[in-house]
């Protein structure tokens, strides 16, 4: 590893009118070098990368590449000095292919003026091959999994000239097989001479890619370490600033009535295939029913149809007893069914609302938060501050409009409200999805504590080590069918991954046509 | 929102204005006339007497009411473009009731025939919110479609059903004289303020200011408003929460729809008590323009419009006292409301750089804001 500094930031300060995001932060990256930054939700990490890509222009303080300082503080002039940032929220044209999007403004061009499609192809499979990639420039994109699409972002940035990656929670979206193939290529990328900049909440990862760390806390440096000089433990500690529990412990379940039963649920998808098949699932007062399955395997589906949001073409929901197939979304929350939805900014927010505005986002209709079509501002405040301090939201003040929130703080919000008015079922979707490790604790007894006083859960999470800490019962979805079911803390990581793909390999995005019938050996206990 | 956000907010519209004076006044000399002249006559005829302020309210009133419908369609996330039809609508429905009610007295009357206005809009809107809600099909069109309908179709009874009998002017008889608004020229001068009898500004202007009131209070103190302004955003998130996001459309486009045919009760009830054929040429449209120069907020309205007005009357003065053509103030109008746009567009892009977020706002008020 040279010596060479490829990034220095001197003094960052950056404020919001109502949060100091930066103060102060000293950043220093080496060439060739894998440097993560931690810490807790709001620390400021996605604002000093913001800052160094040119998003955001600080309030003081210097950036240096390569120690010649950056002028200019927009994105053009970061990418010309050879920044580039991967995006977390895709931006690809579903309908172009792999190398289309790729070479999207900046086209290769033949002549005066005609696009060389020839050539972005090449220019895409050379790239590919060289980190081991794996990318058909003839691809579209609407065809790739979730991982594939975050690989052709990485192109994007590498054949714009990047020699500084950004990724901001690059791994929040994957499997656990592609965020260890993603770690191969980024440690290409690194023996290459490139530098990596990476933010992520998930401190295994951190120990097994980094080279070092730097640790934010309330907008500044807490410290940096080298990535084999230092333990979780230490690194939960400077971040959080207290021991932290890295698991939690549950009880034996104790089960009550039966509070959520689908029984031979199917629905169809727009290209008219089934994107479900023939559900059976029960969920009991008291019991957590963890859903595994790679993406874009029915789990959304599933959840949508549960919760009112998509129509079921055949079959039966009912909550506590009561038929809610195909009712409306509000008909189902009104009978106690509360949920997390898997993406926070689509479905779970209004983010022009302020926070206390989304706090009693589909409970605003009921007692206390408005009586006779008048909203009651003065209790959805309230019920706002006793969120906020219960929850550790930041900033605390309900008057932020939830736009203005970091990633993990936007999700907590949710959580938040879903929990609390004592749901009789939650369906909770990547609930810990962006939420730092000490949320993630707090997340996680809460949802135990929920079980223990006779909620239903239903968890569905890509993170494997979530459904084993909280699952009682496992059931593994593929091609829109549950194809196998597991008792929890009788399962190892290895037969659910194996469960999880049908059994047809690491990577493949299962099939959700109706004809597709997968790997149904591993049906241990499906009913 | 920042300090420096709500700054422009405040300070973008008032920039256009100044920068659409100073466009308007390059025109002017490029005419021949003294800039300074001509702007001076144009205030003058605004502001230089109590009659004149009279004048610029009353000529406010109906655009205060266009503005509100526009306005509170886009909070839903809605392009009403159908002000016109609709406060033809309203002014026909009126007419017809004042026309047939004449043996009511007044305190039964005129909110009776408030009601009709309203009525008359909202049911106009409602048809583009039902197709909106029930197919999906854009409500830009069929608002515009709605438009011609309501054109053709007042004119059409008014010339051949409902004409004032022996009468070439197309246009109505009379309503009845108990539906007639009072003009505020007598109670104002009681309270020591001149207003002259033969100045045509009346009650509508109250209900003018009630309507910016009601707007504001049924978007940020009721339900329903709530949920217009969660579907106007991001209506994924209000399915999700529960909303009905189809009645709330529809709802959202009736009281829009009720505010444009509010128009009636100026036009109709207060000034003409009568329904002239082609009265408003261009209210509703005029509508789109004071939503966007009040940045889709109540009050943003009410103050855009006062513009309108001010404009509006000083023009009569530019047109009596000098050889610039009247037309020349409709130049200026437009070029003010272009340049707020284009002004806004850059305060939302140099603040959303400094928030670090993207830009590029279609429009001024996606930016979605609390005040009034
Ligand atoms: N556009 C904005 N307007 C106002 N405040 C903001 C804005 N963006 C961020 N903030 C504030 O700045 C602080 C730091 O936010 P940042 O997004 O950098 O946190 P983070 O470390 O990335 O957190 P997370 O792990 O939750 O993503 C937070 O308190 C946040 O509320
Ligand atoms: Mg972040």
């Amino acid at each position: 590893m040279s010596e060479r500094h490829a990034v220095q930031m001197r003094g960052i300060t950056k404020r919001y009118p109502r949060a100091l995001a930066n103060d102060r932060v000293d950043l220093d990256v080496e060439e060739g070098e894998i440097h993560a930054i931690v810490g807790e939700n709001g620390a400021g990490k996605s604002t000093i990368m913001k800052v160094l890509y040119g998003l955001t222009p600080p309030d003081g303080g210097e950036i240096l590449l390569w120690g010649r300082e950056l002028s200019g503080h927009r994105p053009a002039d970061a990418i010309r000095e050879g920044v580039g940032m991967v995006h977390q929220h895709f931006m690809l044209v579903d309908t172009l292919t792999v190398a289309e999007n790729v070479v999207l403004g900046a086209e290769p061009v033949r002549g005066c003026c005609l696009f060389d499609a020839a050539a972005s192809r090449e220019r895409v499979r050379q790239l590919s091959s060289e980190y081991g990639l794996s990318l058909d420039p003839d691809e579209l994109i609407e065809n790739l999994s979730v991982g594939l699409e975050q690989r052709v972002e990485i192109v994007k940035v590498l054949y714009r000239g990047a020699k500084i990656l950004i990724l901001d929670e690059p791994t929040g979206v994957l499997t656990p097989q592609e965020v260890r193939e993603l770690f191969v290529i980024l440690r290409a990328l690194r023996d290459a001479g490139r530098t990596i900049i990476f933010i992520t909440h998930k401190l295994e990862e951190v120990l097994e890619l980094a080279d070092r760390i730097t640790v934010m806390r309330d907008g500044r440096v807490a410290g940096v370490v080298s990535a084999a000089a230092t333990t979780k433990e230490e690194l939960a500690r400077i971040m959080v600033g207290r021991d932290v529990l890295l698991r939690v412990t549950k009880e034996q379940a104790r089960l009550g009535e039966p509070v959520l039963q689908v029984s031979r649920l199917s629905a169809v998808g727009r290209k008219g295939s089934h994107v479900l098949e023939g559900i059976d699932l029960e969920v009991r007062s008291g019991e957590v029913l963890g859903v595994a399955g790679v993406q874009g395997n029915g789990q959304t589906e599933l959840v949508e149809v549960i919760t009112g949001l998509r129509k079921a073409s055949a079959g039966s929901v009912t909550v506590s007893g009561r038929e809610t197939t195909n009712r409306s979304p509000r008909q189902v929350r009104d009978l106690g069914v509360a949920h997390i939805p898997e993406d926070r900014q689509a479905r779970g927010l209004v983010l022009g609302f302020t926070m206390a505005e989304n706090l009693v986002l589909g409970r605003h209709h009921r007692e206390p938060f408005s009586s006779r079509g008048l909203l009651s501002l003065g209790d959805i405040r309230t019920h706002a501050e006793r969120l906020i301090e219960e929850h550790d939201l930041r900033p605390r003040d309900p008057d932020v409009d939830a736009g203005h929130l970091s990633g993990g703080n936007q999700q907590k919000l949710i959580v938040a409200r879903e929990f609390d008015g004592g749901p009789a079922l939650l369906v909770a979707s990547q609930p810990t999805r962006g939420v730092d490790i000490g949320a993630i604790e707090f997340v996680h007894t809460s949802l135990l504590k929920m079980r223990d006083q006779g909620a239903a859960i239903l968890l569905i999470s890509a993170e494997l080590t979530e459904i084993m800490t909280l699952s009682d019962r496992i059931a593994v979805m593929y091609g829109g069918k549950i194809v196998a079911e597991f008792e929890g803390g009788r399962v190892g990581e290895e037969e659910l991954g194996v469960a999880m793909t049908g059994g047809a390999g690491p990577t493949a995005r299962g099939s959700v046509s109706s004809d597709g019938a997968p790997g149904s050996r591993h049906a241990t206990g499906a009913r | 929102m920042n300090r420096f956000a709500r700054l422009s907010q405040l300070l973008s519209p008032l920039v256009a204005v100044a920068a659409a004076f100073l466009v308007g006044g390059l025109v002017v000399t490029a005419i021949g006339e003294n800039p300074f002249r001509i702007y001076a006559i144009l205030f003058r005829g605004a502001f230089g007497s109590i009659d004149a302020i009279g004048l610029v309210l009353f000529n406010a009133v109906p655009l205060i009411f266009a503005g509100l419908a526009v306005a509170f369609a886009f909070r839903a996330g809605l392009f009403n473009i159908g002000g016109e039809g609709q406060l033809y609508v309203g002014a026909f429905v009126c007419t017809l009731a004042g026309l047939a009610l004449g043996g009511l007295p007044a305190v039964l009357l005129i909110p009776l025939l408030i009601l009709a206005s309203a009525a008359g809009g909202a049911v106009w809107a409602a048809v583009p919110g039902l197709l909106k809600a029930r197919f999906g099909v854009h409500e830009v069109i069929n608002t515009i479609m709605m438009n011609f309908i309501a054109v053709g179709l007042t004119s059409y009874f008014i010339i051949n059903m409902l004409r004032e009998p022996g009468q070439m002017t197309p246009q109505t008889s009379e309503i009845a004289l108990a539906g007639h608004l009072p003009r505020l020229a007598g109670p104002l001068s009681r309270i020591g303020i001149p207003l002259p009898q033969a100045n045509p500004l009346n009650f509508s202007l109250v209900l003018a200011l009630a309507a910016v009131w009601l707007a504001w209070y049924i978007l940020y103190r009721t339900n329903l408003g709530y949920e217009i302004r969660a579907v106007g955003m991001n209506s994924q998130a209000a399915e999700y929460a529960g909303i009905n996001v189809r009645r709330t459309i529809v709802l959202a486009m009736l009281l829009s729809g009720a505010f444009a045919g509010l128009v009636a009760t100026n036009e109709v009830m207060g000034f003409r008590h009568r329904f002239l054929d082609n009265f408003s040429s261009g209210l509703g449209f005029m509508g789109i323009a004071v939503a966007l120069l009040g940045k889709n907020t109540p009050l943003g309205v009410l103050l855009a419009a006062l513009l309108f007005g001010v404009l509006n009357t000083g023009a009569l003065e530019v047109d009596i006292f000098t050889d610039v053509p009247r037309e020349l103030i409709l130049v200026l109008q437009a070029i003010t409301i272009i340049l707020v746009v284009v002004g806004n567009e850059v305060f939302a892009r140099r603040a959303a750089a400094r928030e670090g977020r993207a830009a590029g706002v279609p429009l001024p008020a996606t930016e979605p804001s609390r005040e009034a």
